[in-house]
């Protein structure tokens, strides 16, 4: 009965960028306190999330991701001093490059979630799932 | 490495932390599947010493020259098995860790999903490790010297082990004498030692050490550099009295043109007074006097004078001192720099800072010692010996409106003040507590103990601490009213005075220091050890400590037991002489390189120079500490990051999704 509700449920396909030090850390906490989130999320590991180049998320989208997600440390926290305001910084400009290309803005987002910041792994991810599932499936596959 | 890619996958049970929600068989037989796999196994347990030697075996049996492990976080075991990786005989970097436990089989309810994300995660790897380079990790020498940061009893203790094992230390202590919170106290239980006794020893051995160089009245306002290698900025604040002269006479202090002492002592909480120039307490190490100078008439207002300059037979009082920064360098950095005490203003219905015989635990140690403000016998605000006391525990902890969390020396310290105010006073003494939490070597006798001597304990959380009378019995006393759980009724208990027994809270800039370091913090704001059982003492930052409470809420036993340990660590890495460096640097192609010069202000650490003959950028890659954040700024995709290139990058995102 419940398996045909789910199997009409679009289950979006959603890649995390996350920084070593902060958000990476927040999501092994979620682990370790058996906290549990949708499981349409493949997180990469980056040393930092200054280091996402804005062709890894159209690489995403390209090979099928309805939405990407870039984790760092809060602003003040980089372990790297600054590299998230770099992130910040290409994130709005990357944002604004996809809508050109006809992909929605908030299939793309950045959050800052600390090491300590288990629940918010928890409900960012959530909350990007649902979101992104409402937007549909993108569909952007090129080549 | 032009050899075709032969990947061995090891996808681990963990017993049933990861089998129990992943079907690993299924994992497996998928992860076979893969382009370049040629071997894939389950194993109960990879990181034990069989499920190791599995990988082992297949290296020289099957040729593999990379290696994939799903099992936890690479943050865990990434470095047990790249060591197994080049036990093997291969580059430990020709391995790649995916985690299926804290990412994937503890935050999913759905078996066939977590297996599905597990296979998905196990593609990206294998597609990822298939580009992996070899690649050479670095070693750096270790400098032996030790920065202490914080020198109450924990930063004392681990600089004296340091010191005392011949390592230099520098111990760097904000306020103008070393001796933290424990020289506040009179007693310390379960034994009732006196602390001063125990304490002032390892003060004077800090400042006699030949080892130690001690920077009171100071603070690290920088730190650069890494493990082994760290440069730091101290900022010596003035104190106008010059160290290396006065000899500690004190006449200065006498000869102050205020005859009075009028300013409240930070030391005494407020509650005794000072002169503009003064030592914080008799047994201050150093013995020097620190003049205030938002005190002093000369420093305020260059009118005074100046009766302690002449005063001083040395010649030891400068008050044209300015701060002074110097640095040092350091291999690592032990960081104790304590906690704070719960505001009680947080819980305006206990009457703090209104009714004026309510005071907080801290302030009740000065009441009690010998060298405070009332020489250890508490008295009221009107001078008078007070005939009954309430001790309410718990106060800004367990509390979900201000602190969640126990703070674990409550329970304990309050039945000592209990026991100091019976000895001192003679006062009926009551304590109010939520739970009685006494676990620990002699503390559960020091209870039994404190209950034959018939202190009151009234198990209930205090409701509120009122002035206001209902009974003629109450005019003029502090009535507690308090819900006693064990009785079932509610009491009104009239005191003469109130100890609020308040939590412990990381200090007001330990989010500063935190940055300065960059360690991580709970929660509730106390840095975060890289484990909490296995490496209690070890931060995220290589090379840098923590001990005492700045970890956490504890007892002076713990305070000590983890500076014991912290020492213990920065001597392995001293002897050891040298750390590894990961070796994540980016590297600058120099044929691709424009010599724009845009990625030399990127750079956080001032790594990148321009080669001005070949007119290209170029990484000193000492300086280098492998964020990236050059990688994606060069405009012609000349510079790339080693193990994190941007085609291997790409790779593990197509994997994951394929």
């Amino acid at each position: 009965m419940q398996a045909t509700v789910q199997e009409t449920r679009f289950e979006p396909n959603i890649v995390a960028l996350f920084c070593n030090w902060c958000t990476y850390a927040a999501a092994d906490l979620a682990g370790i306190s058996r906290m549990k989130y949708a499981p349409n999320v493949r997180v990469v590991r980056v040393m930092c999330s200054g280091r996402v180049d804005p062709s890894f998320v159209l690489e995403a989208f390209r090979s099928g991701a309805d939405g990407v997600l870039i984790g760092g440390c809060h602003p003040g926290d980089c372990h790297y001093k600054e590299g998230n305001y770099k992130a910040m910084r290409r994130f709005v400009l990357l944002r604004q490059v996809l809508e050109d290309f006809g992909i929605e803005p908030d299939r793309l987002r950045l959050e800052w979630i600390s090491a300590s910041e288990a629940d918010k792994v928890r409900s960012v991810v959530n909350r990007m799932v649902e979101d992104v599932r409402k937007l549909g499936a993108l569909h952007w596959r090129v080549g | 490495m032009t050899d075709p890619p032969r990947i061995g996958v090891y996808v681990c049970d963990c017993g049933f932390n990861i089998l129990g929600t992943v079907d690993v068989p299924e994992v497996v037989r998928y992860a076979a599947t893969l382009e370049g796999v040629v071997a894939a196994r389950e194993y109960k347990f990879m990181c034990s010493d069989p499920g190791q030697e599995l990988i082992k075996k297949d290296v020289r049996e099957l040729g593999l020259n990379r290696i994939v492990v799903a099992s936890c976080s690479p943050w865990l075991h990434e470095r047990t098995f790249r060591k197994t990786t080049a036990d093997a005989g291969l580059n430990p970097f020709l391995f790649h860790m995916v985690n299926i436990r804290e990412g994937v089989s503890w935050v999913t309810a759905d078996k066939a999903a977590a297996t599905e994300k597990a296979k998905a995660l196990i593609r990206g790897g294998v597609r990822r490790v298939a580009l992996q380079e070899p690649l050479e990790v670095r070693h750096e020498p270790v400098n032996p010297d030790v920065l202490v940061l914080g020198g109450g009893i924990a930063g004392i203790h681990a600089a004296l082990t340091l010191a005392n094992a011949g390592k230099k230390v520098i111990l760097v202590e904000r306020e103008p004498s070393i001796g933290g919170n424990m020289a506040r106290f009179d007693k310390t239980f379960p034994t009732l030692d006196c602390s001063s006794c125990i304490l002032t020893p390892k003060m004077t051995a800090v400042k006699d050490h030949p080892n130690i160089t001690l920077y009171t009245h100071s603070e690290v306002v920088q730190v650069d550099g890494y493990v082994g290698n760290f440069e730091v900025t101290v900022e010596r604040k003035p104190r106008y009295v010059r160290e290396d002269l006065c000899n500690g006479c004190l006449e200065c202090i006498e000869a102050c043109v205020y005859r009075d002492r009028r300013f409240a002592n930070a030391f005494d909480l407020g509650l005794a007074k000072r002169k503009p120039i003064y030592v914080p307490f008799p047994q201050s190490v150093p013995l020097k006097p620190v003049i205030d100078s938002h005190d002093c008439l000369y420093l305020k207002l260059g009118k005074c004078k100046q009766t302690c300059v002449d005063a001083c037979p040395r010649d030891a009082i400068d008050l044209t001192m300015t701060p002074q920064r110097l640095t040092v360098q350091v291999g690592t950095i032990i960081v104790a720099t304590g906690f704070k005490t719960f505001d009680a203003r947080r819980k305006p219905q206990y009457g703090y800072g209104v009714l004026p015989n309510v005071v907080t635990a801290l302030e009740a140690e000065r009441l009690l010692s010998p060298t405070g403000p009332t020489e250890g016998v508490p008295r009221l605000k009107d001078g008078s010996v007070p005939q009954s006391v309430g001790i309410i525990h718990c106060v800004g902890s367990r509390d979900t409106n201000t602190n969640a969390y126990c703070s674990k020396v409550c329970c304990m310290y309050s039945l000592k003040l209990a026991h100091l105010v019976k000895e001192r006073t003679g006062a009926e003494v009551y304590n109010f507590y939520i739970d009685m939490r006494t676990p620990g070597k002699g503390y559960e006798e020091f209870y039994k103990k404190l209950l034959e001597e018939g202190a009151h304990l009234i198990r209930g959380r205090v409701a509120e601490v009122t002035n206001a009378p209902l009974s003629k019995g109450e005019r003029g006393k502090i009535v507690i009213r308090v819900e006693d759980t064990l009785a079932g009724f509610v009491r009104r208990i009239p005191v003469d005075m109130v100890v609020l027994s308040v939590g412990m809270e990381p200090q007001a800039d330990a989010p500063e220091v935190r940055r300065m370091l960059t360690l991580s913090c709970g929660s509730e704001g106390f840095f975060t050890e890289l484990h909490p059982k296995l490496a209690p003492v070890s931060t995220a930052t290589d090379g840098i400590f923590i001990a005492g409470a700045c970890q956490g809420p504890k007892d002076i036993p713990d305070s000590v037991a983890q500076a014991g340990a912290a020492a213990a660590e920065a001597l392995a890495l001293i002897d050891r002489g040298s750390v590894e460096v990961q070796p994540y640097a980016a590297v600058v192609e120099e044929s691709l390189c424009s010599g724009c010069q845009m990625c030399l202000g990127l750079c956080p650490y001032g790594a990148i120079e321009f080669d001005r003959e070949k007119k290209v950028a170029r990484i000193t890659e000492v300086k280098c500490k492998g964020c990236g954040v050059c990688v994606v700024g060069c405009p012609s995709a000349a510079i790339d990051q080693r193990h994190f290139r941007t085609k291997v990058l790409l790779e593990e995102i197509a994997g994951v999704l394929a």
